[in-house]
């Protein structure tokens, strides 16, 4: 992949952007900020009265969004990922999820991307706990470019929305079709293995996986699953069933992300085996950047690469077979 | 006082909440029981709110610019499902439902009963949502009024405390707290569980208009709750209750806060109710 010629945008600025586009557009989009600093000198013009910063109080940010909604507005709530999903939770489920409110929420430093700022701040279980909500959608966008449609596209969504950002910039996908929510993204065809991978630098990962095994020989298809809910099922089935065998890769723990979901999602029809590139199950407690602590953590295309080698070496069981 | 002219006389609200304390105690007499402590404490405050003070049609349950109730002390539902009958936005037969296998009349409100706007129940949240609703309204320039009434113990969430500074620093003044300050929570008194201190004193230096009331004297109550809102700050009313009121022994007694009355006490409850209504 070439470098583009202008560094990107942080996908948190896209969304930023976008929605004080929304914003100007639809009078019911309010923006209800935590003292993030994301909307500091942002020019919001005539709708300046739909801005608030409640300050650093996230419970109440997300309880103040759900009353919004339910007198009819559309409220976009700015916090981190850490602080939204557990932090915020008991406001998130019982006053947004329990009445189906249409709140979307923008949450960034997902996963490993705040970053030196340490475990605190970082978020690997949101999209377990997201998921496991009721009326959520689970929205991950891989870039940019995606977060801009991403974010359009949400503004329509009936019921609540979980939005994951990431902190600093990272670098854009190959230009392909714009994302559809809720369909997995087909980036690239394989008959050998398909790649399942969630958020930015695990789909490169994924990515750059396939240019390794592709001198192998090993043809994998790649599959960007920026909705992790509502899961689009049929998509993974396919994809699995051409290949047999899948390896999800993600920047969250194990527990309940994108390897679970597509485990669940093949184990009852197509019970091919999966094998989960996740975060360990241990608190990152050291310093140094998202790619830095990936690569840390083990979520890198060397090891997607190795996992499937791996994986073609043995014998792959019919299914439904036995030894 | 000009709201006198227009409600009922203070006899007829009477008659009503005895028939609303009536209701709780028939709730109570299901297998599985009911809040009954919490709910007697916080009749008056709902009856003065949904049958003098707010602008509400019971026909028209989501009428826009309908004022806005919260029962954030959700362990009330009882309380509140025998006023929303009360006020009529179901016909008090529908009372039988609560606790039904298959129906909404949970022991928490939830809003599949006509007339609930929030689930609630896990403490601490309805101050948030009323703000939510507060700026709602000041958005779309409705002169609607947001109530959320609180446990006193509730108020030992932090959350509470969250809100309340977020209320007072945007100026909500068409927000009402009432904490139903009956002094007892489930293992004691709020003061020896987790004191709450100078109620008041705490709640002005947060910044809001703070009234304290009789809260079983519904002329006090409607006083406070019709009282204009001082301009840019929220109101709060600290309505003096007691546990169980209505049934002299139980009130203020710990056990009160969840009873399943057997025949016997749920009869000997209604008669000591019918003798305070005649």
């Amino acid at each position: 992949m070439t470098a583009p010629a202008v560094a990107p945008p942080a996908s948190r600025e896209t969304y930023r952007d976008t929605l004080v586009e929304l914003m100007a557009l639809d009078d019911r989009v309010v923006c209800l900020d935590s003292d993030t600093g994301l909307f500091k000198g942002v020019d919001f013009g005539p709708t300046a009265n739909r801005y608030l910063n409640v300050g650093i109080a996230e419970h109440t940010l997300m309880g103040a969004a759900a009353g919004l909604a339910r007198a009819g507005r559309m409220p976009w709530v700015n916090t981190m990922a850490a602080f939204a999903s557990a932090r915020a939770l008991d406001a998130v489920k019982v006053d947004i999820a329990l009445t189906n409110a249409p709140v979307r929420i923008a949450a960034t430093h997902c996963g490993v991307s705040a970053g030196h700022l340490g475990p605190t701040h970082h978020a690997l279980e949101d999209l377990a706990v997201m998921r496991a909500l009721p009326n959520m959608t689970v929205v991950v966008p891989a870039d940019a470019t995606q977060t801009r449609e991403l974010v359009r596209q949400a503004a329509g969504v009936p019921g609540p929305v979980y939005l994951r950002l990431g902190r600093n910039a990272t670098p854009a996908l190959p230009a392909g079709p714009p994302p559809r929510l809720g369909t997995v993204q087909q980036v690239r065809a394989g008959t050998d293995v398909t790649i399942a991978a969630c958020g930015p630098y695990p789909l490169l990962a994924a990515l750059e996986a396939a240019d390794l095994l592709h001198r192998d020989g090993i043809r994998a298809a790649v599959l960007n699953v920026h909705t992790l809910k509502p899961l689009d099922v049929p998509t993974i089935l396919a994809a699995a069933s051409i290949t047999g065998l899948v390896v999800t890769v993600e920047e969250h723990w194990a527990a309940g992300g994108l390897g679970s979901a597509v485990t669940e999602a093949l184990a009852e029809t197509l019970p091919v085996p999966v094998h989960r590139i996740a975060m360990p199950d241990s608190f990152i407690d050291v310093s140094g950047g998202q790619r830095f602590l990936l690569d840390y953590a083990g979520v890198t295309s060397a090891a997607v690469a190795a996992k499937v080698r791996a994986a073609l070496r043995r014998p792959v069981h019919p299914i439904g077979g036995t030894r | 006082m000009s709201i006198a002219v227009a409600s009922p006389p203070s006899t007829d609200l009477t008659q009503r909440t005895t028939r609303i304390r009536e209701s709780i105690v028939t709730m109570c007499a299901c297998p599985d029981g009911g809040h009954l402590g919490g709910s007697m404490s916080l009749v008056e405050i709902l009856a003065t709110l949904y049958l003098r003070v707010m602008r509400v049609d019971p026909a028209d349950p989501q009428a826009p610019d309908r004022d806005i109730l919260l029962l954030s002390k959700g362990h009330g539902g009882i309380g509140l499902y025998a006023t929303l009958a009360e006020a009529g936005y179901f016909p008090a037969e529908r009372l039988a439902e609560y606790s039904v296998p298959g129906g909404h009349f949970m022991a928490h409100p939830h809003p599949g009963v006509p007339g609930v706007e929030a689930p609630s129940g896990s403490l601490g949240h309805g101050l948030a949502l009323g703000i939510g609703y507060a700026l709602a309204a000041r958005l779309d320039g409705s002169a609607r009024r947001c109530f959320v009434v609180m446990g006193d113990g509730e108020t030992q969430e932090g959350s509470v405390w969250e809100a309340a500074g977020v209320a007072s620093h945007h100026g909500l003044d068409n927000l009402t707290a009432i904490i139903d300050r009956n002094q007892l929570q489930i293992t004691g008194g709020t003061e020896q569980v987790s004191r709450l201190g100078p109620m008041a004193q705490r709640w002005r230096a947060f910044g809001w208009t703070v009234h304290e009331v009789d809260g079983h004297d519904v002329e006090a109550l409607t006083a406070a709750l019709e009282a204009p809102a001082e301009q840019g700050r929220p109101t709060l009313v600290i309505a003096h209750t007691v546990k169980g009121k209505g049934l002299p022994y139980l009130e203020g007694d710990l056990r009160s806060h969840y009873v399943a009355l057997k025949e016997r006490q749920y009869h000997k409850a209604m008669a000591v109710l019918r003798r305070s209504r005649s």
